[in-house]
């Protein structure tokens, strides 16, 4: 299996496999579903490896399109399935669109542990 | 004839602040010319900016503030970005996208997008406008989430308005304007209402 860290321009895509956390920083505004796909296959990988917890760490994460909210979303749809795992998601109170759209989150799975910071 | 859906503002009025912005959708590849819209959201946003003098010694203000251009940013992104994706090139028509600025007893920014599309897409467009209008945002929203979960290649589309309304609380419309010149196109407006 790959972890390595996922970079573009204006982000980048960090997995730190010692508290198993994703760090997800920068803007991100790819095109669409294709081009999210290794975020995905990043955060799918690592939930086949069943760890207690996943931590999303978003607090760096200035901006997200909905393409991109799209990703986090089905992403958090497939871990209802696996009630093993704890998901956290660890936001920041000062980044606006993270105070407005992270809520939504918790609709698609109630078990999510949504901070902001 | 015009189609009108949603809340459209045929004539914005006179004598308030805009900026209107052209891009010749045709001369690049769509993926090169990705980043461009994220940079000109923020350039709309900055924009606004200047147009609501803040005391910098006031915290809260200097925090709403930073959320009205996050506000802007997000949705001025979204409808390039769909406008970019959807854009049927033709040299007579750019995109055009515009931010105007209406003062009244209520601070509203109107972000404007127009594009040329198929007559295949605009239907599609107006199938998906018409499901957005009849239904609950929020279930629509769910909806679409639980549906794109399940497809592998799903087009992200519609999500972007959808938080738009849901997240943002704002108001859209739309316009079709047949052309007649090019009968298998249609001209679309999209305006989207932010309440400040």
């Amino acid at each position: 299996m790959n972890f390595q860290e996922i970079k573009g321009e204006d982000y980048s895509v960090q997995y730190i496999p010692e508290s198993v956390t994703v760090k997800l920083q920068g803007e991100l505004s790819l095109t669409g579903s294709a081009d999210y796909a290794p975020i995905s296959r990043l955060l799918n990988d690592i939930a086949e490896l069943n760890p207690p917890t996943i931590t999303l760490d978003l607090t760096k994460l200035e901006f997200l399109n909905s393409s991109g909210i799209s990703m986090l979303s089905k992403f958090v749809i497939s871990m209802r399935k696996k009630t093993q795992i704890k998901l956290a998601v660890v936001g920041s109170d000062e980044i606006a669109w993270q105070r407005k759209s992270l809520q939504n989150l918790l609709k698609l799975c109630p078990n999510l542990q949504l901070t902001l910071e | 004839m015009s189609e009108i859906f949603g809340d459209y503002l045929p004539d914005l009025p006179p004598g308030h602040d805009y900026l209107d912005l052209g891009f010749s959708a045709n001369s690049r590849p769509i993926k090169n010319r990705w980043r461009n819209n994220l940079l000109s959201a923020y350039f709309v946003a900055d924009y606004l900016a200047t147009f609501l003098p803040i005391d910098e010694d006031d915290p809260a203000a200097k925090r709403r503030q930073q959320d009205y251009k996050a506000s802007v940013s997000y949705v001025a992104n979204e409808l390039l970005e769909n406008t970019m994706k959807f854009h049927s090139p033709s040299d007579e028509y750019p995109v055009r996208f515009g931010i105007h600025f209406i003062d009244g007893p209520e601070k509203i920014i109107v972000l404007m997008s127009r594009n040329t599309v198929t007559r295949e897409a605009g239907d599609r467009f107006k199938a998906f406008i018409e499901e957005l209008l009849s239904s609950d945002p929020q279930e629509l929203y769910l909806k679409h989430l639980e549906q794109n979960s399940l497809d592998e290649n799903s087009q992200d589309s519609g999500l972007g308005f959808l938080t738009m309304i849901i997240d943002y609380s704002a108001k859209l419309g739309w316009k079709f304007d047949p052309i007649p010149d090019h009968p298998r196109l249609f001209l679309a407006t999209t305006l989207v209402q932010l309440v400040l």
